[in-house]
């Protein structure tokens, strides 16, 4: 029997509905998550099977629900907050930042924080500049915070149902272009552990390490690649924090030329800090300095042909590897 | 569930009136001894960091925890030493935290700002102004969802009132008809600013406005802050919403224990006049005595045995250990 393949939304949706069977604590709070199911329509259905005092319609008001969910974790709830757009997670920072990150360690380890903030990223959907942004390495640069950057239906489903059954703040990542992509997703409960990087493709020459949005595009990459003779290995790490360093730095050992694919801007981000680990990790290893690649450092624009080369592309990633392999 | 009060001796509803007021007084004068002592170990360099003193409001705190069961939760803010003691937190372990100690409530890490102590209820106290706001109120979420009849209170000082965060908690909280009661301690300075350059219109209207249950109180006299109290967390823990409640009360110290030359922005004649006239340990005293409830004796009594107790804390903080240096990468995560 082949097995079953579903959309990167339909696990998102499933991961929730089974854990809010699992655990009556657990309870959504977000703008149109109700009867809408969100713009997105990834939570359609739940209201209907768990009722509105688990999902929980809010005022726009990021920061208030947030705030409240925080409380709602350290008092025995599991909440699940929903922040439509990655871009509004600004307005949440201090109760992510200053409370939800603190708790725990601020009161000596008596309070915890077991909650999850689902949200989005990516551009090319022409949204423009504050619908847009990809923005999680502003998480993944405060302690007490976890950040998972989910690539496919499999992943986003296991990793999602790991967050939230983990007892500190969890930040969830959805690329918003990925809803609609499919994938083998087993019917059977399963969890996939943080802090655990995939190889999503294995290679020899050069190692593409992707996140979220990228893993896609250099999967691409290395179709493209393979036609030239050049063997890439895409790492996904899929969790910011806690990193999986061990298989970045393994991967790139084994292949001595990296590249690392991120959505975020690439000034003080989360590509700064893979090749920074990889360079400390690997460095006699590598036959060339490891590239980055990310966003441009420009707000995203909405013109179509503007916002189209702000973010890295199979085109662009099959180019900078082969320069990198001395064959371009 | 329990019944217990804030104080673990006696219970509030076998409490005789004498009892409760005599209670009461007990910890106003913990809370302003406490305070003279961190004083004292400030002052003497003993500790780090700031002090933010609570002397002056402490019919505030007694008031409102007089009203609470222990299991009820708060949140505090940075002057919130009298918040954790009136809520049952223990003088030396609150100490030791103070001094960054191991046998602190925190382990030392979270120091005067940050005491937290899920026996008595306290979610913590915050230095962000404002920042508790989401807190209690999803606290208050928890207590309905689960099915218990827990209130939350939220301590927060004027200040709070310029931070928006503290109108979208009080939305929800309405919109959810959640238990939680906000307690605004009006002590009239912002830091170093008259709240009145600061705040625009009506305090209480910007409850109203939300459809809250909105009362406004005489924060140096305990037994009114209490009446009131006692009947707004009858209120929200019967199911009927949140509420909001206005003390109107005075910060005999400065913003914190370094502000010393204050009058720039007040004058000494008007702390004077709060000391002297207005003081909620005077004011409570002056009623016992009306009563015949305590002799000054009585009263003096009670001081003395604050007192050392208040010093022996001080002595087991300053004897206690530090933490050990591992401890710093603890309780990052859960």
């Amino acid at each position: 029997m082949p097995e079953r393949e579903i959309t990167f939304a339909q696990a998102v949706r499933e991961a929730l509905a089974e854990e809010m069977r699992r655990d009556s604590h657990v309870c959504i709070f977000g703008e149109d998550v109700a009867e809408a199911g969100t713009p997105f329509k990834v939570l359609s259905g739940l209201v209907e099977e768990f009722g509105a005092k688990r999902v929980v319609d809010t005022p726009i008001s990021e920061a208030g629900f947030t705030g409240v969910a925080v409380g709602a974790a350290m008092t025995g709830m599991r909440p699940v907050v929903d922040i439509m757009f990655g871009d509004f997670i600004t307005l949440t920072m201090d109760q992510m930042v200053n409370q939800a990150a603190k708790v725990h360690y601020m009161s000596g380890g008596h309070w915890r924080v077991p909650m999850v903030m689902r949200t989005t990223l990516g551009a090319t959907r022409r949204s423009a500049a504050q619908h847009s942004q990809s923005l999680h390495a502003w998480f993944s640069h405060v302690p007490g915070l976890k950040v998972v950057l989910p690539s496919t239906p499999y992943d986003a489903k296991g990793l999602l149902k790991t967050a939230i059954r983990d007892e500190n703040p969890v930040i969830f990542f959805e690329d918003k272009m990925m809803y609609k992509l499919k994938g083998p997703v087993p019917e059977e409960d399963y969890t996939i552990p943080l802090g655990v990087a995939d190889v999503k493709r294995a290679g020899d020459d050069i190692t593409l390490v992707a996140t979220s949005s990228m893993v896609q595009v250099a999967l691409g990459a290395a179709i493209l690649l393979e036609k030239e003779g050049i063997s890439a290995e895409v790492v996904d790490p899929r969790t910011t924090w806690p990193l999986d360093e061990k298989t970045l730095i393994d991967s790139a050992k084994k292949t001595s030329r990296v590249i690392v694919l991120d959505e975020g801007y690439g000034r003080y981000g989360v590509t700064a800090e893979l090749a920074a680990v990889i360079a400390e990790g690997a460095f006699y290893d590598l036959d060339a300095p490891v590239k980055r690649m990310g966003a441009m450092h420009v707000p995203i624009p909405f013109s179509p042909p503007l916002e189209d080369v702000t973010v890295p592309t199979e085109q662009t990633v099959f180019d900078a590897a082969r320069q990198l392999c001395g064959k371009a | 569930m329990t019944t217990a009060t804030s104080n673990p001796e006696t219970s509030s509803a076998a409490a005789t009136e004498k009892e409760k007021w005599l209670r009461a007084y007990r910890q106003m004068v913990s809370i302003r001894l406490f305070e003279e002592q961190v004083n004292e170990v400030y002052t003497r360099a003993l500790m780090p960091g700031l002090a933010h003193l609570y002397s002056g409001e402490e019919a505030v705190a007694v008031g409102i925890c007089e009203a609470l069961r222990i299991d009820d939760y708060i949140t505090s803010t940075h002057r919130g030493h009298g918040h954790c003691l009136a809520k049952g937190a223990s003088p030396d372990r609150m100490f030791a935290e103070l001094l960054g100690k191991e046998a602190g409530y925190c382990r030392g890490k979270g120091g005067s700002m940050h005491i937290a102590d899920p026996a008595t209820g306290n979610l913590g106290a915050n230095a962000i102004v404002g920042g508790s706001v989401g807190i209690a109120t999803g606290a208050a979420f928890s207590a309905r969802a689960l099915g218990t009849d827990r209130v939350a209170v939220c301590f927060f000082g004027e200040g709070a009132l310029g931070q928006g965060s503290l109108y979208e908690a009080m939305n929800l909280a309405q919109l959810w008809k959640l238990p939680v009661i906000y307690v605004c301690e009006n002590n009239l300075y912002n830091e170093y600013t008259h709240y009145t350059e600061t705040t625009a219109g009506s305090i209480l209207g910007r409850a109203t406005a939300f459809g809250l249950e909105a009362a406004s109180v005489d924060g140096q006299d305990v037994r009114a802050v209490n009446e009131v109290a006692t009947r707004l967390v009858k209120r929200a823990r019967s199911g009927a919403g949140p509420a909001f409640l206005q003390c109107d009360t005075y910060r005999y110290s400065g913003h914190h224990v370094g502000d010393i030359n204050r009058e720039y922005y007040r004058s000494k004649q008007e702390e004077q006049h709060w000391r002297t006239d207005r003081d909620p340990i005077k004011v409570l005293s002056k009623w016992l005595l009306e009563q015949g409830y305590a002799d000054a004796a009585a009263l003096d009594g009670i001081t003395s045995e604050v007192r050392a107790l208040m010093e022996a804390a001080v002595k087991f903080a300053i004897a206690a250990p530090y933490p050990g240096v591992d401890e710093v990468e603890k309780h990052v995560y859960a």
